[in-house]
């Protein structure tokens, strides 16, 4: 009994929605803008919209990765943009804001160090909270995110400290090979993880946990140290993106560094094909939700969409693909395109 | 005078006829019929995987049917959802109540249809007129409760006729029962038989699936069986004999019941403990209790629903922490943190509640027989997909398991074949005590039969068993002592060979 082969038939992979999304959202940023698939090599690296796009997604893919993990086992991390911002003013404050371009506070590695330790800590704290003390995942991280804020502020005192120490902007807006540095952190990170996930049990103890803790644990998997490791690695993740976002705008701001991250993050995830109620994951799905999110940007921008309305366009052009995502809503536009005469019965 | 006295003058309120769903090019279901009179009470009978539920789920309109004809009253019908299937007066309750604990009980008895007061059939709920209506729906499933206290606050049996006084308030002409006695006590069995029968009378037909023979005899009026989605036949209860029935199902004769425990003399005193349990108890939970098990042996633990041996289960897994007593493996005192200290020391759990401590549901046959030994092994000893796949095809020969495939999501499975599958998953672990909490609940004569015989061979090989269950006749046959408890503190021990009415004794016994 195997499924019948049509053409069509590729169209049930669970990845199939998501790349032709992404694919079309390239097509509309190509029809208008001619030289948008243009690469070419300038200043010794490569350089065009396709690089730009991929740059400016890393953070992004980054946090949404640690977001998949928290996602599979039932979680949600509402924190991250908070831990993005508490990262970066660390770095921040550590390296300096002195106007001569050669000298930081500390050293960098230190710094570098430092930041991440602290966003670690962070994703330590939500697991915690979750696993240990029993909260709502959403309650538990909320309090991160609101008070996360506060911390960054009180490291940076309350001003946005501007960063002139040049070797620190390698991290975000250097290239090695020709392309951007942050390209291979979101490889070296996708592929540990896709590592840890694919060739060891990770995968199937965290997507026991997420669909049925009680059952995992009965089976002897350790739920809720894997609970706390993946609020930990989500942490890590948000760390790292508050690097490359602080190397990226060379300074830090408390306030506004990672705003409203966790929800592209949240985004990317499900637009990636992972169900917010846990279990089965996709990583891959993942980083092509994230580039849809940023390519998507990327369109709203380039077409010149007024800036007071591009959140609304934004919207909008998610609502009509997490829509056309949908099983159940396919097959309810099947039905009404194929076989009017079966309207208002079920499929 | 029964209904199956009258077939002949008296139409049938639902007739089934010719019924077809097949199940990505499987046949669930291969013209089935089934009749249903006013005022009789029908079993539907079968083993796991039968097509009994299929077929619930088409007459209840959550499957649709791929052929065949329903007629209600004359009238084809087809219902496309559950809330047509009630708008044409059949009910369903599930073997899982499915109410809303922190609802009061009128509430869930009307949720969703709350009798309304003020302007324009309004928009306040009259909450007068919907306790008086939900107190006379319980006082007809013979109940006498404060219908505006919370569901939560009475026991499951409770919860369950309030299920039925919900269903029989739809004006139902069809009231369908699944397993309905699953969680019930004795009494309370004979209770929920007693409001059948009332409403039978009423001229309700209901419809009744249970794993339970005797009760089948209890009250049904005609026995419809199925096998392997096939329709087998219709009979009178009272001219169907239970091996008749058995027969039936299985379609073929009943093995003599070969598994039958060894003497328990086989274990003298002397010989070392595996397990030993000094006065471990947990307060308000378990007394404390004393225990001993033998490698080779199978210790029941007889006792009726709520008399602690789940507790006690829980504690020796480490899934509760114990604040009383001490528990021994090999003579030394061990503490278990979690089920995975339990598991290091070679203890294993199959629990009672399947769906919720049990499967994985969305995950593969094989991710889930896998999934206990890949935990004792520990993350970076990894099982690949080959590995996994030869050690699940190996318990699907063994243990029997019909499945389309060891990658067929664990959820679609039968009852049995999961409750198979659970006993798999311990077994790949290779422990040293297996702990089965009620292994044969819900699953049909000959998976228990499979299950009993495969628990005598574990013992022989070595293995030491702890078998709980509620139904005496297993207990008494398996297990070479038998641990009696009740109202949470273990009353006594019996040896092999008791018979059930001796565990009976011990249980109804007075405790000084």
């Amino acid at each position: 009994m195997s499924e019948k082969k049509t053409p069509l038939s590729v169209m049930r992979h669970r990845l199939a929605w998501p790349l032709l999304t992404l694919f079309l959202l390239l097509v509309v940023n190509t029809v208008f803008n001619a030289s948008f698939l243009h690469v070419e090599w300038r200043d010794g690296h490569l350089y065009g919209s396709l690089i730009d796009i991929l740059n400016r997604a890393a953070p992004l893919v980054l946090v949404s990765l640690g977001m998949t993990m928290v996602i599979a086992t039932r979680g949600i991390d509402i924190s991250v943009g908070a831990v993005v911002a508490i990262a970066a003013a660390l770095a921040a404050w550590m390296i300096g804001g002195s106007v001569s371009a050669g000298v930081s506070r500390f050293p960098m590695p230190l710094a570098i160090l430092a930041a991440l330790g602290i966003a670690l800590l962070c994703g330590l704290w939500n697991g915690l909270l979750v696993a240990r003390v029993g909260m709502q995942p959403i309650i538990a991280t909320l309090i991160l995110m609101v008070a996360g804020r506060g911390i960054a502020q009180l490291i940076t005192g309350g001003q946005i400290i501007t960063i002139y120490y040049a070797p620190f902007f390698f991290l975000g807006s250097g290239y090695l090979l020709g392309l951007p540095f942050s390209l291979f952190i979101v490889v070296a990170v996708f592929a540990l993880l896709y590592l840890a996930v694919a060739r060891t049990a990770l995968g199937l103890f965290i997507q026991a946990v997420g669909i049925n803790p009680t059952a995992a644990r009965v089976a002897g998997v350790q739920a809720r140290r894997l609970i706390v490791a993946a609020y930990a690695f989500c942490g890590l993740c948000a760390g790292i993106a508050g690097l490359l976002i602080s190397s990226n705008v060379k300074s830090a701001d408390g306030n506004n560094a990672g705003q409203l991250l966790e929800l592209d993050a949240i985004l990317a995830v499900t637009l990636g094909g992972t169900a917010l109620t846990g279990g089965r994951f996709s990583l891959v799905g993942s980083v092509i939700g994230a580039l849809i999110i940023q390519t998507l940007t990327y369109a709203i921008y380039s077409l010149g969409v007024p800036p007071e309305i591009n959140l609304v366009v934004k919207a909008v052009v998610v609502f009509v693909v997490m829509l056309l995502q949908s099983p159940e809503f396919r097959a309810e536009i099947a039905i009404w395109v194929r076989r009017p005469a079966l309207r208002g019965m079920r499929p | 005078m029964t209904p199956a006295d009258t077939l002949t003058d008296v139409a049938p309120v639902l007739e089934l006829s010719g019924i077809h769903k097949q199940f990505a090019g499987i046949d669930a279901l291969r013209d089935v019929r089934l009749r249903l009179y006013p005022g009789e009470i029908h079993a539907l009978m079968g083993q796991n995987g039968a097509g009994k539920s299929t077929l619930i789920k088409v007459l209840t309109g959550v499957l649709e049917a791929s052929g065949g004809q329903m007629r209600l009253a004359g009238q084809a019908v087809w219902p496309a959802s559950p809330l047509a299937a009630q708008r044409l007066g059949i009910s369903t309750v599930y073997q899982e109540v499915n109410l809303c604990p922190n609802l009061s009980v009128a509430e869930n008895i009307f949720a969703g249809r709350y009798p309304r007061r003020g302007f324009a059939q309004g928009y306040g709920i009259a909450w007068a007129e919907l306790n008086r209506r939900a107190r006379e729906l319980v006082a007809r499933v013979g109940l006498d409760i404060d219908v505006t206290r919370l569901l939560s606050s009475f026991p499951v049996a409770v919860q369950q006729l309030v299920a039925i006084a919900r269903a029989i308030s739809i004006e139902a002409k069809v009231l369908i029962l699944d397993e309905p006695t699953s969680s019930l006590d004795d009494d309370e069995v004979q209770k929920l038989f007693e409001v059948l029968r009332r409403l039978r009378g009423e001229g309700l037909a209901i419809v009744f699936v249970t794993h339970f023979l005797n009760q089948v005899y209890a009250v049904s009026d005609r026995i419809t069986v199925l096998r392997n989605g096939g329709w087998v036949g219709e009979w009178r209860a009272s001219e169907l004999g239970p091996q008749a029935l058995i027969a039936a199902m299985l379609g073929r004769e009943l093995a003599a019941q070969s598994a039958s425990a060894p003497a328990s003399s086989a274990f003298d005193d002397a010989q070392p403990a595996l397990l030993q349990a000094e006065g471990l108890g947990q307060s308000g939970q378990l007394q404390p209790v004393d225990l001993r098990v033998r490698a080779g042996e199978v210790l029941g633990l007889a006792g009726l629903l709520g008399a602690g041996r789940t507790e006690l289960a829980r504690l020796l897994f480490g899934l509760e922490a114990p604040d009383r007593g001490v528990l021994r493996i090999d003579g030394e005192t061990v503490a278990f943190s979690s089920p995975a200290d339990a598991i290091r020391h070679g203890l294993a759990l199959c629990p009672e509640e399947r769906k919720t401590d049990g499967i994985v549901a969305e995950l593969s046959l094989r991710e889930n027989i896998a999934l206990a030994l890949q935990a004792r092994m520990g993350m970076r000893r990894f099982l690949s997909r080959a590995e996994q796949t030869a050690l699940a095809e190996r318990f699907v020969q063994a243990m029997g398991i019909k499945t389309a495939s060891v990658d067929t999501p664990i959820g679609l499975l039968s009852g049995g074949n999961q409750q198979k599958a659970m006993i798999a998953r311990w077994l790949a672990t290779e422990p040293r005590l297996l702990i089965l909490d009620e292994p044969t609940r819900g699953i049909d004569v000959a998976a228990k039969q499979e299950i009993m015989e495969q628990i005598l061979r574990l013992a022989q090989a070595g293995m030491a068993v702890i078998f709980i269950s509620s139904e005496m006749s297993e207990v008494v046959r398996v297990a070479h002592r038998i641990v009696v408890l009740r109202d949470r503190r273990k009353v006594g021990e019996l040896p092999a060979g008791s018979s059930e009415d001796a565990v009976y004794e011990l249980i109804a016994a007075e405790h000084v």
